[in-house]
């Protein structure tokens, strides 16, 4: 029960990868196209978070820690990081949304000229 | 001078940084310090990649380990592994950094006149100068999350250059593409890392490389890499997105582009022979990457013959020279380990590296005639231009320079290189110097179809008023062609002098574990 | 615009939301958060000012110019404090272990002082400073879009 437990959050992270992944294939909307890649960034960094938990450890904070084992800061550290460019991705691919729609008046990848294959 | 090339990796990357943010604050004060302070800082960092390549090439691979007590304590006292953030340059490091030094200063002096029109030039040059800070940063980085991180700010700053000139939806779209295959590619990056990380604890690539076992979970990240990579260097399967980002943005960012699709491709050669080097099912592996430099070159050109977009066309061509260089060092993995690497193995990685620098050189200049075409007629349509040789003797003559150089007509420097692939790659499987002839003779044909629509003929009455290009533009576009009139008069001295050390620090995995890892056995 | 109590209550909440974004951001290297995430908190107070008066007013109190300023300077901090400790190595941490507060801190688990950092703090502020800018311009283009309102991108 516990190794289930355990790997839950793999599980998870698989999950919101595959979901992201049929989102960014077959939906043709510009903004459910922007939201897959954004869930997809959540199952990578959920991974990540994941791989660095120890059962039973603690937050790798030094500030009055308790006694016992921590978990690994590094993955953790990586997730911020990923977080901040994913921030700046998202950021971007709005703006250019945006632009898109007041030039076609549409968000519909089918319709405008390029946006096929 | 010795302080200088000591602290020149992280130099390189931070002075462009900086550069980039003292730009917007710089710009208030007017457009002539602003751009002052973009070419001085582009040029005194071609200046160190110069300085630093010659202390390579005699000394052997450098690193840099940030914020430890010395640069070169890569391990710190008490660790048996790295721990800081270390950058390590070697030859095949250094080569792209030439490159990407030349390139860029000849983007930047281009923009300065071809962007003169538009609104937010502080910010064009910001991005510009992100985006110069991150193609370095994957070229030098030893770490394997900082390639992730490199290779993001590069992706932004290049998405968002792409879609600058917001008048048309066309960039937009362009941008956007780009940018989602840019994010979707750096999470598989990002999802491989994890993988190598569960199982070695360390992001280092030469602790990877000391320790990687080949397990399922690696041969998983491998795939995941190397797709990532081959998608953003634009190969033939995954190659939709190219074209149409490519066409649109500035011409200037369009030959930085290139680089960037170049440094993609660097960094998938430094996963396959660095990380990978030890355990690597080679002639697996370099078929795959041989196959699809095959398509790539075929289907590229092939496409490239119907376009009548000027930057399209020199686009898709684009794609189709990057098949050369993936046949070469893809033959060169294949016979990795082996004793076929002595006799030919070594000359087409050599050849294919070659290829890169030639191509680096005539690829932009080509982007940069089309784009002077579509600064003075204000159309990319083919059909549309003619007799502009009337007018533009400068561009019509770099065009024809690029041109030749482009088809590997002897004795400019494109047949150098290919000529150094052909040779190799026969011996390996005939088909493929047989495909690459092909290929040649169609871009030559495609090529000389442009030139002639576009600059021979009489002259149009539309274009009555038509000028030759601001002296910037000229500028920028004589620096590239300067350097193919430069490879062409001294091909062997390149070689020996650059491409042959980059060709070999590929090989030898050993010396660039060792570079880090130092006496820990 | 919302009503007067609203705007009221905002102006006087965005206070404390800005004192709650220093605090994470200055003791970033002790407990969770830093730059990134103190700034972001503090651009969800711009995003109250934002959805309690309208974007246009709050574009006269945030010039965008002023945003392009904060950002450059606090990146710019940024990269002056990586380059002061070139001396040894870029990122060399000068401060850490230095008594300028008297006494050496005690470094390891437990010891919450707020010295141990060294120049990580400095840097924290700086990157908060770009932060808070940066995030800042970018919610409000993405406002000033919204209502349909030309902007230089």
């Amino acid at each position: 029960m516990e190794r289930v437990l355990l790997n839950f959050p793999f599980v998870a992270a698989a999950l919101l990868v595959g979901i992201s992944l049929y989102i960014i294939i077959f939906k043709r909307n510009l903004i459910k196209l922007i939201m897959g890649i954004s869930m997809m960034a959540s199952g990578v960094n959920l991974f990540l978070v994941a791989l660095g938990y120890r059962a039973e450890g603690n937050a790798p904070i030094y500030t009055e820690v308790p006694a016992g084992r921590m978990v690994l800061p590094v993955p953790q550290a990586l997730t911020l990081t990923s977080i901040v460019i994913n921030v700046a991705v998202l950021a971007l691919m709005l703006t250019m949304v945006i632009q898109i729609y007041r030039h076609t008046g549409s968000l519909d990848a089918e319709k405008s000229r390029r946006m096929k294959g | 001078m010795a302080t200088l090339i000591t602290h020149s990796p992280i130099l390189i990357i931070a002075i462009p940084l900086v550069a980039a943010f003292l730009t917007p604050l710089i710009g208030m004060a007017g457009s002539k310090a602003r751009n002052t302070l973009v070419v001085v800082s582009l040029t005194f960092v071609a200046f160190l990649v110069f300085a630093l390549a010659r202390d390579v090439v005699a000394n052997g691979i450098r690193v840099y380990t940030l914020g430890s007590a010395s640069p070169s304590l890569t391990i710190p006292p008490g660790s048996m592994v790295p721990v800081r953030i270390i950058l390590e340059v070697d030859a095949m490091s250094i080569f792209f950094g030439i490159i990407w030094a030349i390139v860029s200063l000849a983007a930047a002096m281009f923009s300065l006149s071809h962007i003169a029109d538009e609104t937010g030039q502080n910010r064009f040059y910001t991005l510009l100068l992100l985006m110069v800070t991150g193609g370095f940063g994957m070229m030098f980085t030893g770490d394997l999350f900082n390639l992730f991180v490199f290779l993001e700010i590069a992706s932004i700053s290049g998405g968002a250059l792409i879609a600058f000139r917001t008048r048309s939806a066309d960039t937009q779209e362009g941008g956007f593409k780009y940018i989602v295959v840019s994010a979707i590619a750096g999470l598989m990056i990002l999802f491989a890392t994890g993988l190598l990380y569960a199982q070695y604890n360390s992001l280092n690539m030469a602790t990877l490389a000391h320790v990687i076992q080949f397990t399922a979970s690696d041969k998983i990240a491998l795939a995941l890499l190397l797709v990532a990579f081959t998608m953003k260097t634009g190969m033939v399967p995954l190659h939709l997105w190219f074209p149409d980002a490519y066409s649109v943005a500035p011409a200037s960012i369009t030959g930085m582009l290139v680089i960037t699709s170049h440094a993609c491709m660097y960094a998938a050669f430094r996963v396959c022979f660095t990380l990978y080097g030890g355990v690597i099912d080679g002639l697996v592996v370099g078929w795959i990457i041989v196959i699809t430099g095959l398509l790539t070159m075929f289907v590229g050109v092939t496409m490239a013959v119907f376009q009548k977009d000027v930057m399209r066309f020199m686009s898709y061509h684009a794609i189709s020279q990057l098949g050369y260089m993936w046949v070469g060092v893809g033959v060169g993995l294949a016979v990795l380990g082996t004793p076929e690497l002595g006799t030919y193995g070594r000359d087409a990685m050599t050849g294919g590296i070659f290829h890169i620098l030639n191509h680096a050189m005539y690829k932009p200049l080509l982007f940069f005639t089309g784009g002077a075409l579509f600064h003075c007629t204000g159309t990319r349509d083919l059909a549309k231009m003619g007799g502009l040789a009337h007018k533009m003797k400068w561009t019509a003559i770099l065009y024809i320079i690029g041109t030749l150089s482009i088809s590997g007509l002897p004795p400019l420097n494109g047949f150098s290189s290919k000529i150094l692939i052909y040779e190799s790659v026969y011996r390996f499987h005939p088909i493929l110097t047989m495909t690459g002839i092909i290929v040649s003779i169609l871009t030559l044909a495609s090529f000389t179809k442009a030139f002639h629509s576009a600059f021979m003929g009489a002259e149009l009455p539309e274009y009555e008023k038509v000028r030759e290009v601001p002296r910037s533009m000229i500028i920028g576009m004589v620096i590239l062609a300067a350097g193919i009139v430069f490879i062409t008069l001294f091909p062997a001295q390149v070689v020996g002098w650059i491409l042959r050390p980059a060709a070999n620090a590929l090989i030898d995995q050993g010396a660039y574990i060792n570079a880090v890892m130092g006496a820990i056995p | 615009m919302l009503s007067k109590i609203v705007r009221t209550v905002a102006n006087q909440l965005f206070l404390f939301i800005l004192v709650f974004g220093l605090y994470v951001i200055a003791h970033g290297h002790l407990t969770p958060g830093g730059g990134f995430q103190g700034g972001a908190v503090i651009v969800s107070g711009v995003v109250m000012l934002l959805v309690a008066f309208n974007s246009k007013e709050l574009k006269k109190s945030l010039p965008e110019r002023l945003l392009s300023i904060m950002e450059s300077t606090g990146a710019l901090i940024f990269a002056a404090l990586a380059f002061a400790g070139i001396g040894t190595a870029f990122f060399y941490n000068l401060l850490v272990g230095t008594p300028i507060f008297g006494k050496i801190p005690p470094t390891g688990p437990g010891s919450g002082d707020f010295w141990t950092g060294g120049l990580v703090p400095l840097m924290n502020f700086a990157v908060g400073l770009k932060v808070m800018a940066g995030l800042s311009a970018v919610v409000l283009a993405m406002a000033l879009f919204a209502s349909g309102e030309e902007v230089e991108e």
